[in-house]
């Protein structure tokens, strides 16, 4: 029965969407975030998703070819802004400070767009395990 | 009476198991639905069923240098959809018609289910005789 596979590859897609989830939580908790220099400045965080396309991509306890994992994480390439405030304990000796590039409002989108996506999956699972049950429920008949 | 199992459960059983299997290649569809590159694939249920039948197709290699026609032997019945629209990652998802798709084979693998259950009960009915 391919079931088990459905409700696996599911499962995968569960885990790389909660992922995106679990980075834009990050990315927004630290949307109010300065540095002192440009390459210390938060960049807002991307999981890239990758297909599971066969055997050799898939763990050996979970062997669901055609599933998703995230391959690797990118930072954004927006520039980060540089704000003068000398207030700052982190200015630098100009007085400036720079923030994150994360915008808060792409955030949110993504946020929407990792949240439909995982329940679309979750409604795989659910029709999977309904079809499975009735399958099962053949030999009652 | 081995033979009446056979013969009553017919095509439906071995359709119940491509019908689970379009349901995967779905749900792997939908699993990437935000992956890049990924091109979305479904399953050509006429072509599979009829490699079912061992129907022989009506131009076949009988000559080792032949080149293979349509289907090749080791075609698992895959096809890539097209898309509606392009995206800017080159995947060919669209979720709102893998979800219909998805509805569609759930119901059909229901059909097939109702099917194999009459077939099911009619064989009890015949060994109960009552």
């Amino acid at each position: 029965m391919g079931f088990d596979r459905i409700i696996g590859i599911a499962g995968t897609a569960l885990n790389a969407q909660m992922t995106r989830m679990n980075a834009t939580a990050s990315n927004l908790a630290n949307a109010g975030t300065v540095a002192g220099t440009e390459a210390g400045a938060f960049r807002a965080k991307r999981p890239v998703f990758k297909a599971l396309l066969d055997e050799a991509m898939t763990h050996e306890a979970a062997p669901y070819v055609g599933g998703v994992k995230v391959d690797h994480i990118v930072d954004d390439p927006t520039p980060v802004r540089r704000v003068h405030d000398p207030a700052s304990p982190l200015a630098d000796p100009q007085g400036f400070v720079f923030q994150s590039n994360v915008s808060e409002v792409s955030e949110m989108v993504e946020m929407m767009a990792a949240a439909r996506a995982y329940q679309n999956n979750v409604e795989v699972i659910n029709t999977a395990r309904q079809l499975m049950a009735r399958t099962i429920e053949i030999i009652r008949a | 009476m081995m033979r009446i199992l056979e013969g009553s459960l017919g095509l439906h059983e071995q359709v119940l198991g491509l019908r689970s299997r379009r349901l995967e290649v779905l749900a792997r569809n939908i699993a990437n639905a935000d992956t890049p590159h990924y091109k979305a694939q479904d399953l050509d249920f006429k072509g599979a069923l009829s490699r079912l039948d061992n129907e022989p197709s009506a131009m076949s290699a009988t000559h080792p240098s032949h080149f293979p026609v349509g289907d090749t032997a080791g075609s698992d019945g895959l096809r890539f959809r097209i898309p509606f629209n392009t995206s800017m990652d080159g995947n060919t998802v669209e979720l709102s018609v893998e979800q219909a798709h998805y509805g569609k084979a759930a119901t059909d693998y229901q059909a097939t289910l109702s099917f194999l259950e009459n077939r099911v009960s009619g064989i009890r009915k015949a060994l109960r005789g009552d």
